[in-house]
């Protein structure tokens, strides 16, 4: 009886997908486990070019990553800085498109199972391929979050439907503007992890107020259950490690970009992973 | 039928406009919604407002019978809508001076804008010096080179112009910057949008302060034609100054309703700014509109000879009004528009801004295939002055 298994696999999610889902969950999990934080880097897909980035990955990996978040590339980033925005220029001169970023996502996940992936960047590239399309060949691909920028929750209704369908977590932002209220709001649609802006402003921005991220985290905490990672200003094993003692995880973006940018193509690997692994100690030294 | 109504309450046009901006921003936008939408309805508000357009932009603009060109073009009477003759020189400043106003209501003592050919700019700039706030403006470097006399003009009235290297250095770009330093500034800072794009409530608060442009039309009409004209032509870049003569419109279905848009050196090269006609929907800085944009969703660089139309989004209202049939949107290419701007200079002794040329373009094509009693209401939008080294170097001198 073919059809009734595959109502019972649709209804019920495939076996491997329901693997897939809990590894966001099964990271944050055993790292509560160790009383440990987790750390979160962010690069471009294709940045500087498209044939580096899965080693990339696995060298972030190696180096004491427990999550990646992979940016989609975007002719206009608008919430990020100049560092990101050129990440995401060079990877377009490549022309990496989101099915590119997909195929990157797909050779990863052929090595790695356990490293869960977020996707991360704006909405057009996903609007451009169809939320249905997107969402399944992310899963297929083995991508376990997706954060689009710019699709609030008030927009987000038939977005999270579909990612939900395809066991996709939708993983969304809170802000030092947003009010309880919203927090609340937030708290009920996100799932694997919120992502809280440390400050106002864009990415690469530099002046995080250690004091205002720990009074917001009590306040998030009031409604949110899931994870908070923290981003948005971390910038060396100092912030790194004093963030990991407020939050659940600790995401570097533009610092890491800037580390790709300075480095030649034969270093890149090398030095990426020593930045990664001086980020880990630090915020292992904190929690521990 | 019901009458038009839009947008709904959360900023939907049909399944355009919305509020697709980052986290950050949401707050901000709420409050500016329910500051607008509680002073747009204050007798106090409307009253200043009122008497700054009259007093200090000099409206009503005239409707001026363009008698010489339509008779050499040898069908329907042109009529023009004089926004030329604003304080300032373009439509923008009706715009500008309701967002100031609903600024300093706001307590907000800074203000931020985004402009292409420099028009919004000069308009933010006059209302910053006018109410005494301070004015940064984000413009492309591309269009600084463009657009020198704005940038000084600017400069004059006390505004810091901020040059964007970033992307295609245009207006996208402008406006990519103005949001992030709104992101960074948002509790002191008001962030005067320039046209009918952008996040809810901008589309619908621009569009209601240009609105003053249709309704004095409306008016002016019965008064000297004791009619309303057959068709409206208005340029469409973002497509503020179309949607304020077309939105009191929107219910004379008798009336139509036309859109011009850019089509640079022609919709079938990949120099155009063409947005309804060539572009597919998406979203972008802040709502969900038609875009030009490649099959993967990345924005393409567009181009215009006029800066104030080179922009790969446009309005999600006109958005809305193309899908639902109420108005049609036309394109105009490079040369066409040069040759209304020479047209108008030589028959009527009128100047249009590039942006205008656009749509006289396509009055001088349309009128003659109409009778003579059909009426064609052009708005022009701006006054050509700005736009004389461009035209010169066209025409192969330097000024």
């Amino acid at each position: 009886m073919p059809g009734f298994f595959d109502f019972i696999k649709d209804f019920f999610g495939e076996q491997s997908a329901t693997h897939k889902t809990k590894r966001l969950a099964n990271v944050f999990a055993a790292l509560s486990k160790q009383n440990r934080k987790a750390l979160i880097p962010f690069i471009t897909a294709g940045d500087p070019s498209p044939g580096i980035t899965v080693q990339l990955m696995h060298q972030l990996v190696k180096s004491g990553s427990d999550i990646i978040e992979l940016g989609i590339p975007f002719s206009d980033p608008m919430a990020d800085g100049p560092t990101i925005q050129r990440s995401s220029e060079r990877a377009l001169k490549h022309n990496v498109s989101l099915e590119n970023v997909l195929d990157m996502v797909a050779e990863f996940r052929s090595v790695d199972a356990n490293t869960p992936i977020v996707l991360m960047g704006y909405a057009n590239p996903v609007e451009a391929m169809g939320y249905e399309i997107f969402a399944e060949k992310a899963n297929q691909s083995g991508v376990d979050g997706v954060l689009i920028v710019d699709y609030p929750p008030e927009e987000s209704h038939q977005w999270v439907q579909c990612l939900d369908q395809h066991q996709i977590d939708a993983i969304f932002l809170l802000s030092p503007t947003t009010p309880q209220t919203r927090v609340e709001q937030v708290a009920k649609l996100a799932k694997g992890y919120v992502y809280y802006v440390s400050l106002k402003g864009v990415t690469g921005a530099s002046h995080l107020d250690l004091q205002d991220v720990s009074a917001m985290l009590n306040r998030l905490r009031e409604h949110v259950s899931i994870p908070i990672g923290v981003g948005f200003g971390i910038r060396d094993e100092a912030t790194a490690k004093a963030v990991a003692g407020l939050a659940d995880a600790v995401v570097v973006g533009s610092r890491i970009i800037e580390e790709i940018e300075k480095s030649s193509e034969s270093e890149l690997l090398s030095n990426v992973g020593n930045l990664v692994s001086t980020l880990r100690s630090a915020i292992d030294d904190k929690t521990q | 039928m019901n009458a038009y109504d839009l947008p709904s309450k959360d900023g939907h046009f049909g399944p355009y406009g919305g509020i697709f901006v980052a986290e950050t921003l949401v707050s901000a936008l709420d409050d500016l919604r329910k500051q607008y939408e509680f002073y747009r309805d204050d007798p106090d508000f409307k009253n200043e407002f009122a008497y700054e357009l009259k007093h200090y932009v000099g409206r009503p603009s005239p409707i001026y019978h363009a008698k010489r060109w339509s008779e050499h073009l040898g069908g329907a009477q042109i009529l023009l809508k004089r926004e030329d003759l604003n304080h300032t020189g373009a439509h923008k400043v009706n715009n500008t001076i309701g967002q100031a106003l609903l600024a300093r209501r706001m307590g907000k003592k800074r203000v931020i804008a985004e402009t292409g050919a420099g028009q919004h700019g000069v308009a933010s700039a006059t209302v910053a010096a006018r109410y005494g706030m301070e004015c940064v403006v984000y413009m492309g470097s591309e269009d600084v080179k463009r657009q020198a006399t704005n940038v000084y003009r600017m400069k004059l009235l006390g505004a810091t112009v901020v040059p964007v290297e970033s992307g295609s250095r245009t207006l996208k770009d402008a406006l990519n910057e103005a949001m992030r330093d709104w992101v960074t500034n948002v509790e002191n800072t008001f962030y005067i949008i320039g046209t009918v794009a952008g996040p809810h409530p901008y589309p619908m608060m621009v569009r209601d302060f240009q609105s003053i442009i249709g309704i004095e039309a409306k008016q002016q009409m019965m008064e000297d034609f004791n009619r309303q004209p057959d068709a409206l032509i208005a340029c469409v870049g973002g497509g503020s100054n179309a949607i304020g003569l077309f939105y009191p419109y929107i219910d004379n279905t008798d009336v139509r309703l036309i859109g011009v848009e850019a089509a640079g050196k022609g919709i079938d090269t990949n120099q155009h700014a063409a947005t309804l006609t060539m572009g597919k929907p998406g979203v972008l800085h802040g709502n969900r509109t038609y875009l030009i944009q490649d099959a993967h969703g990345q924005i393409i660089e567009t181009h215009s000879i006029s800066a104030g139309l080179d922009y790969p989004g446009v309005g999600p209202e006109h958005a809305w009004l193309k899908d639902c049939g109420r108005a049609e949107y036309v394109a105009i290419t490079d040369d066409e528009a040069l040759e209304a701007f020479h047209m108008l200079c030589r028959f009527e002794g009128i100047m249009p801004a590039l942006e205008s040329s656009h749509a006289l373009a396509y009055a001088a094509k349309y009128a003659p295939t109409l009778p003579k009693d059909k009426l064609l209401l052009v708005n022009l939008s701006g006054r050509g002055d700005k736009d004389m080294a461009t035209v010169a170097q066209l025409s192969g001198l330097s000024l």
